[in-house]
């Protein structure tokens, strides 16, 4: 367990590294770049991944996936588009988009702990059916006339500062699901059934509650990642979000989860994704196109998996050799 | 001791693979435009154009003619966007563009609403925000460079077709969709001008819709030729419509029997302007869009014009263009495309 440690806090400061080095060759590349104004805008930017990767982490960390949480920040969109366009409170609208993201997850949850189906397979298919059904809530259009405070809490920061409103959601949620993973029983659970899921079964966890309740988590976030972003962009459309998942999907694996589960941490993670957005900012800001920065982001993220890789081995190396009976080769 | 040995290549890998993306990008950080000059003669500045999508050969035409007009005037230009054509797409592209501190955006709207509070942001750090081919809500640019004026686009299709059929004979209309804003407008003036005496010979028929669907354009043409037998001509003020009509008139044998025209685009009509289908047809030159776009933008961003009614600047081979109601600049006339100078247009 120690050891386990030793190797995942190497990886979040290997992380740290990297983004300390992002900073200084980005702010000697780009000027513009170490702004307060710039880092403010940046980070507004990631909000919605940041949201929807909360959930993600912990479904991918008890072994599964989810494919489809752009798809549910679509449709929640395209369900705050629609219901405001129709005159129903914003309040309410926002409360029908978080329970749509629930209830899309908690299908997702069931098809795949009550049927036992892959959840890659699952996902892929909710994916686009998700994405098809925003585009039948709101057809073909775009709502962009909502509430003046609705989009100035997209908009705007907290009054004299540069945070932006949603990254105090953010922190708020990351705070909620760092202590459900890493100071609650229902984290040891996820760590457990991740780990090895029948051993988890046979030690008395109700794996598949846990999982639904997983999968409804990762709906609802991408739902709030919904509503943040209409508000950010005042813009309610269907196709809003599209393509994010391999973002969300890349951050996670890149701040050291395992895709096999049962690894990882919500601290690397959250370091991961300001990896990547200081990354793509610094690369927008030389005017590489996204297109072009998404080769930087595949080489980091393919480095790391052969990385943990090699971590791997050096650590099962190192726990086979303290087995031994030789005390004197300590890891460090 | 072996495990930070890796950590350390690792890292290292990583740093190289980061800094070889971070020196990918283009460094032309370089030069800045302007200096000198002054009064009402034109000058160069920093302007990004941010159209609705990159990769769309309307766009790219209409940078070619804003990067000419950079060259003319020694500013700098660039042109960014998103691949797909949404607004909010287009947000994160104004905000680095505001953390550059270009001097002028030049932007297409997918949205009049949703780009506004990301303008409003960029002209509070004192970008300058011009807007063309598709406009934001008016306070939150300060001109808007429009490539099509009503009045022109309306007149000048009654105008060609009159000169290929000799202003007499039926005709009739093969618009958009019913609601369509803009053909509605532009129909509206063709009707104006075909109340001049000199169209009294020229009678319009029938305005059928094929709601920029190709199909329905098709079937509406066939209809039109069924039920006026005496049709001499079709003004199509849509580049889907004409290009259906265009099609419908070629496979029915009635090419040059019925005269077409409308609006549509070169690489669309080629075909049918060089058989013989359609004679001569408009569109506003998106080349000349985005030269007028980059002087508009300079001439804003070096304070010559503020987008008050009558203000006038400088806009290089296109002459003086002054700016009116509500801070809009029009491009001018359409152009007119045939078989002499069809091959010269590329979009």
């Amino acid at each position: 367990m120690k050891l386990r440690w030793s190797v995942l806090l190497q990886w979040e400061a290997l992380l740290v590294a990297l983004l300390v080095a992002t900073f200084v060759i980005g702010s000697s590349v780009a000027e513009a770049f170490l702004t307060g104004e710039n880092l403010s805008l940046a980070s507004a930017d990631l909000m919605e991944k940041a949201i929807m990767a909360l959930g993600l982490t912990l479904v991918i960390l008890a072994g599964e996936i989810d494919l489809s949480v752009a798809s549910v920040l679509g449709l929640s969109s395209a369900i705050v588009g629609a219901t405001v366009d129709a005159g129903v409170p914003l309040s309410l609208a926002i409360g029908i988009a978080l329970l749509a993201g629930a209830l899309a997850g908690l299908f997702n949850g069931l098809l795949v702990a009550k049927l036992g189906l892959p959840s890659l397979v699952v996902t892929l298919g909710t994916l686009a059916l998700y994405r098809g059904l925003a585009f039948v809530v709101l057809g073909d259009r775009a709502v962009s006339e909502f509430p003046q405070g609705f989009t100035d809490f997209g908009f705007n920061n907290v009054p004299g500062t540069l945070i932006p409103w949603p990254a105090i959601l953010f922190a708020i949620l990351a705070l909620a699901t760092f202590l459900v993973l890493h100071r609650s029983w229902i984290g040891r659970e996820v760590y457990a059934i991740g780990n090895n899921e029948e051993a988890a079964r046979f030690s008395g966890i109700d794996v598949d509650r846990v999982k639904v309740g997983l999968f409804v988590a990762s709906g609802t976030l991408a739902a709030v990642a919904g509503v943040v972003f209409t508000a950010r962009f005042a813009s309610a459309r269907p196709d809003n979000g599209l393509g994010f998942e391999l973002d969300v999907i890349s951050a996670v694996l890149l701040g050291g989860v395992s895709i096999f589960g049962g690894r990882g941490t919500l601290v690397g993670v959250v370091l991961a994704l300001f990896l990547i957005g200081a990354l793509r900012n610094v690369l927008a800001l030389e005017d590489v196109a996204a297109e072009k920065q998404s080769i930087a982001i595949g080489t980091l993220l393919i480095v790391s998996v052969i990385a943990t890789n090699a971590l791997r081995g050096v650590q099962e190396r190192a726990a086979r050799r303290r087995s031994a009976p030789s005390p004197a080769d300590q890891p460090t | 001791m072996l495990s930070r040995r890796m950590g350390t290549v690792v890292g290292l890998i990583l740093a190289l693979a980061l800094g070889v993306a971070a020196c990918g990008g283009d460094d032309d950080s370089a030069s800045s435009g302007g200096g000198g000059g002054g009064g009402e003669k034109a000058q160069g500045a920093n302007v990004a154009f941010l159209p609705k999508a990159i990769n769309n050969p309307y766009f790219d035409v209409a940078a070619k003619g804003g990067e000419a007009a950079a060259n003319q005037l020694g500013g700098e230009f660039k042109q960014v966007g998103p691949s797909e054509a949404s607004a909010p797409a287009q947000v994160p592209f104004i905000n680095t563009l505001t953390q550059q501190r270009v001097d002028a955006i030049a932007v297409s709207a997918n949205d009049p609403n949703a780009l506004v509070p990301a303008l409003d942001r960029a002209s509070k750090s004192g970008v300058k925000i011009v807007t063309y081919d598709s406009d934001v809500a008016p306070e939150a640019r300060t001109v808007f460079v429009n490539q099509a004026d009503s009045e022109q686009i309306g007149r000048i299709e009654v105008q060609i077709l009159g000169e290929q059929i000799d202003k007499k004979g039926e005709i009739a209309i093969l618009s958009a969709a019913s609601t369509a804003t803009n053909q509605n407008a532009w129909i509206k003036f063709m009707k104006d001008e075909l109340g001049k005496p000199e169209y009294k010979d020229m009678k319009l028929v029938k305005v059928a819709y094929g709601n920029d669907d190709d199909q329905k354009s098709f079937q509406e043409t066939l209809g039109l030729l069924q039920a006026y037998p005496n049709l001499k001509g079709i003004i199509s003020p849509t580049t889907v419509g004409i290009a259906a009509a265009a099609r419908a008139l070629d496979s029915e044998g009635m090419s040059g029997k019925v005269k077409l025209t409308g609006l549509g685009t070169p690489n669309q009509m080629r075909k049918f302007v060089k058989n013989g289908t359609v004679e001569e047809f408009a569109l506003w030159d998106p080349e000349k869009l985005g030269y007028l776009a980059y002087y508009a933008a300079a001439a804003v961003a070096n304070d010559q014009i503020s987008g008050k009614p009558g203000e006038s600047f400088d806009a290089g081979k296109l002459g003086k263009k002054t700016v009116e109601e509500d801070g809009v600049v029009v491009l001018g006339p359409p152009t007119r495309f045939n078989k002499d100078n069809i091959d010269d247009f590329n979009f």
